[in-house]
């Protein structure tokens, strides 16, 4: 289930040590460099854990902490997150059904510690690094990533991004990840909290953050200013059988093959042929593993015709008005019914066609994740065009509460190049709102400049159109 | 079908050099034809034959600058452009290549059209190892499919 050799990237290093934990008993053989989920995943296991009323199988999905199917109990503390906790030489890992009682769990005793920051930045991905970047050249900042490496989900895209040499055009994602979080991480005035969880704000005095590190320090963070980037999360979809232990979000097979160079599978059926769709396809293609074909259910492909053409002289088929009807299998997927749609959307009867595949990739858009915001009390809109509720924000990607910023996803879907834009925007805005300078002011104009750019053409009109409404409610 | 809902372009997409033109030697073919925001393929040219006004411009080709000498091939991240030559007896095509394994010259390799599907055998006459990873593979094809071929499939 392992890449031995893969065309972009080189595992080698990256892999680590050897070492074990078991697995229900079962000892497993893994690499200290990921997560306890991806080892399993490796080993062939499939079934991550139970539903908790109708016990049934759940699978890997997400592998970035948002979905709670792979939870487990490891050295005895249930419900831990097995896709964002590392394999430890040792660990005793079981499987749960359904959420653990605490009941039997001993208390540890936790730390507690007080921190002071200027700029607080929640969310270590493309928007959140390129928001500590440019807010530390002048303040003090704090970059919260709950993730035990930064870079959120940049690390996972092996393709050369579109844009301008500016905005590192031509370069693969996971080298703009790399650059980034070393540029980031050399910075004496960044200050990074990793493994660590914002579980609430207060205002008291101030902007407070309660910050969890390590699952055992408690850190109450003062800050002046609170920038927040904490992206998004995959959309699912409605099909029967649609939570059998083989179906993913494409993001989550992006993480098992391009961060831990494991297989997801080896047949796979792409849902949505958005750029996000048509990427991992071929990406999928780039470690071996066959796509039987990606079915759309718009009447044209979403994604760009350069990916597209790429995919399909591999010989893979796109087959837009078409969609997934169920999938089936006993305990995990063995195969899926796709249907062919008429002009109402509706399935035509006598087009159902199985395809035997082990995969199935979810890629039908992402939802921001805007949790954090919204119990800070930020006002939120409807905005279809950018992935569903958002924060209301203004050019300058500030909330109506002041000294509070969004950038990147979470402040309504777009892709990397303008996340990270944003994320420099907000950054100068925060640093702005807390000494005015002239300089600043320029370049934060340059910079909003470049993004309008970029979601100039047909492609960028829903992000356009989508801020542009965004921009028209802010009081 | 469009390539809006296949995928698959057709020569009739393309803006494509004169035969004139084709039959003088080598040139680059740019198979991007949305206006998507993305330019390094006009930075890229050491010859300035790639020109483009804003950013999400279609890119347009100089055909009378471009020596084809294939520079702007793994630049372009979507991949799409090809350097063709059919001014001699056997067509030849540079096209982008990121797939394992790395074919070597003089190996017998499946000639892909636009499709995917199999076309024909092509010779590789030459291979490039890029540092990014987008290497440039060389083939030889019958002349009439220059215009068809534009991927590969190396056997292992």
């Amino acid at each position: 289930m392992r890449f031995i050799e893969h065309p972009v990237l080189e595992f080698k290093k990256k892999r680590g040590k050897k070492i074990s934990f078991t697995y229900n008993g079962r000892k497993i053989e893994c690499y200290d460099s990921e997560t306890i989920a991806s080892a399993l995943h490796a080993s062939g296991i499939r079934i991550l854990s139970k539903s908790s009323n109708l016990l049934r199988p759940r699978g890997f999905y997400c592998a970035i902490g948002k979905c709670a199917s792979c939870i487990m109990t490891v050295n005895g503390i249930p419900n831990i997150k097995t896709c964002m906790t590392l394999a430890e030489e040792g660990m005793k890992v079981e499987s749960q059904e359904g959420l653990a009682s605490l009941q039997n769990v001993k208390p540890r005793k936790g730390k507690k510690q007080k921190m002071e920051t200027e700029i607080a930045i929640v969310g270590g991905g493309p928007a959140g690094l390129s928001a500590a970047l440019e807010a530390s050249r002048y303040n003090k900042v704090v970059l919260i990533d709950e993730n035990y490496t930064l870079g959120g989900q940049l690390i996972k895209q092996t393709h050369k991004f579109f844009g301008s040499k500016k905005q590192r055009a031509s370069v693969r994602g996971i080298k703009i990840a790399e650059d980034l979080c070393e540029e980031v991480s050399e910075n004496k005035n960044i200050k990074i909290l990793l493994n660590s969880s914002v579980i609430g704000y207060y205002n008291e005095k101030g902007h407070n953050l309660a910050v969890v590190k390590d699952n055992e320090t408690l850190i109450k963070l003062k800050t002046e200013k609170i920038i927040v980037a904490t992206g998004a999360s995959e959309n699912t979809l409605v099909f029967e059988n649609n939570d059998l232990p083989g179906i993913y979000g494409a993001g989550a097979v992006q993480t098992l093959m391009n961060v831990y160079g494991v297989k997801p599978g080896d047949r796979v059926l792409m849902v949505g042929a958005g750029n996000v769709g048509i990427i991992v396809s071929y990406q999928l293609l780039q470690g071996g593993i066959d796509v039987l074909c990606v079915v759309e259910a718009l009447p044209k492909i979403g994604g760009y015709n350069v990916h597209a053409a790429k995919l399909r002289r591999c010989g893979v088929p796109i087959l837009t008005r078409h969609s997934i009807l169920k999938a089936y299998g006993d305990d995990v997927l063995k195969g899926a019914t796709i249907v062919k749609l008429d002009e109402n959307w509706n399935p035509i009867e006598g087009t159902e066609k199985d395809i035997e595949v082990d995969v199935i990739c979810l890629a039908v858009g992402l939802s921001p994740s805007i949790e954090l915001l919204r119990q800070i009390e930020c006002s939120t809109k409807y905005i279809p065009e950018l992935g569903g509720s958002v924060i209301i924000h203004n050019k300058y990607l500030e909330t109506e509460i002041k000294g509070v910023y969004t950038a990147g996803d979470c402040s309504g879907i777009g892709e990397a190049s303008t996340a990270m834009l944003e994320g420099r925007i907000a950054g100068l805005s925060a640093v702005l709102s807390i000494k005015e300078n002239k300089k600043v002011e320029n370049s934060r104009e340059e910079l909003i400049n470049d993004l309008e750019n970029l979601r100039e053409g047909p492609f960028g009109e829903r992000p356009r159109i989508g801020k542009e409404k965004l921009f028209k409610v802010v009081k | 079908m469009s390539y809006e809902e296949d995928g698959i372009l057709e020569l009739k997409d393309l803006n494509l050099p004169s035969e004139e033109r084709l039959k003088k030697g080598p040139t680059a073919i740019i198979e991007c034809i949305e206006n998507i925001p993305c330019n390094p393929c006009v930075d890229a040219c050491p010859f300035n034959a790639i020109s483009m006004e804003k950013i999400t411009d279609i890119p347009e080709i100089d055909y009378e600058k471009c020596t084809g000498c294939g520079t702007c091939i793994p630049v372009c991240p979507g991949l799409a452009i090809f350097v063709v030559d059919v001014s001699k007896e056997k067509a030849v095509i540079t096209i982008p290549y990121e797939f394992l394994p790395i074919p070597e010259i003089g190996d017998k390799v499946k000639a892909l059209d636009r499709k995917g599907d199999i076309v024909s055998e092509a010779k590789v006459i030459r291979v490039k190892e890029n540092e990014n990873k987008t290497n440039t593979v060389t083939i030889e094809v019958n002349k009439e499919l220059g215009m068809i071929v534009r991927n590969i499939k190396v056997m292992k």
